[in-house]
């Protein structure tokens, strides 16, 4: 979890977090690239229609907006597979501007994951995952759901170990 | 917010606003994923508002399921939404 230090925020990773954080970043880096679908919800949901009730003034705009949006989420992900330790365990530190850009890769996965797990507002995730274990502990619904509330409480404490942003 | 949609009848000289001129909204809708104090912050980076007025509009858009986080011409709700898609929030752009 991530800690104020100076003007830095440093978090100390163990060897399964550093991979499970290059996991997550590389399959969004994956959706972003070879895996595009405008019919994947997860797509959907990184890329929302502007206007819903006008499929065409969407598509234009997408057509115009798309790149760069396509472009930023690949350049956040990018920056929580440049900060981390090749493998093993070490520590991560961000200044403000990798700090912002993680806490936008690490939302992008969250959505992603959010969205593949069918997260819903009245969902429960303490309960959502004694479910799953009791059905089978060793279950890729475990493991997702595990690593969607760590990247929560990641995110979390990112934003917590940020300084406060003055008004404009 | 809307302006008036006919000009006044005693004075002629000020032109018609057609309906196109209204200004335009930027809405932020509810979802299950984003943590409200990422939201929170995300109005404040982006919009510069204080702590509390981000707050606010977060509850806004939890508790309503959606607000209405700027107001202004098409072009400048349409980069506002787009920023906020890169920030990974549901928005639209729709007239106010």
């Amino acid at each position: 979890m991530f800690r104020r230090n100076g003007n830095v925020c440093v978090a100390t990773f163990a060897v399964d977090e550093v991979r499970v954080l290059r996991k997550v970043a590389g399959e969004v880096v994956g959706l972003l690239m070879d895996g595009f679908d405008h019919g994947d919800p997860v797509v959907e949901r990184l890329f929302p229609d502007i206007y819903p009730d006008q499929p065409d003034d969407s598509a234009e705009f997408r057509l115009y907006t798309e790149g760069d949006l396509k472009t930023g989420k690949l350049d956040q992900a990018g920056a929580i597979l440049a900060a981390l330790p090749d493998d093993g365990p070490g520590e991560v530190r961000l200044d403000g501007e990798e700090a912002e850009a993680w806490l936008r890769a690490i939302n992008d996965a969250r959505l992603a994951m959010g969205t593949r797990l069918d997260i819903q507002a009245a969902t429960d995730l303490g309960e959502e995952l004694d479910d799953a274990v009791a059905e089978d502990p060793g279950s890729s619904r475990v493991f997702q759901l595990s690593v969607y509330a760590y990247l929560g409480y990641l995110q979390e404490s990112l934003l917590n170990a940020l300084p406060e942003i003055e008004p404009r | 917010m809307a302006l008036p949609q006919v000009a006044p009848v005693e004075t002629p000289q000020i032109e018609e606003v057609p309906a196109d001129d209204r200004p335009w909204v930027t809405i932020v809708w509810d979802d299950p994923v984003n943590l409200m104090s990422y939201v929170t912050w995300v109005f404040q980076k982006l919009f510069g508002y204080s702590k509390d007025k981000a707050e606010e509009l977060m509850l806004d858009v939890h508790h309503k399921g959606k607000a209405v986080v700027s107001t202004g011409a098409r072009e400048r709700m349409e980069m506002d939404a787009s920023q906020l898609h890169g920030y990974g929030l549901w928005a639209t752009v729709d007239r106010a």
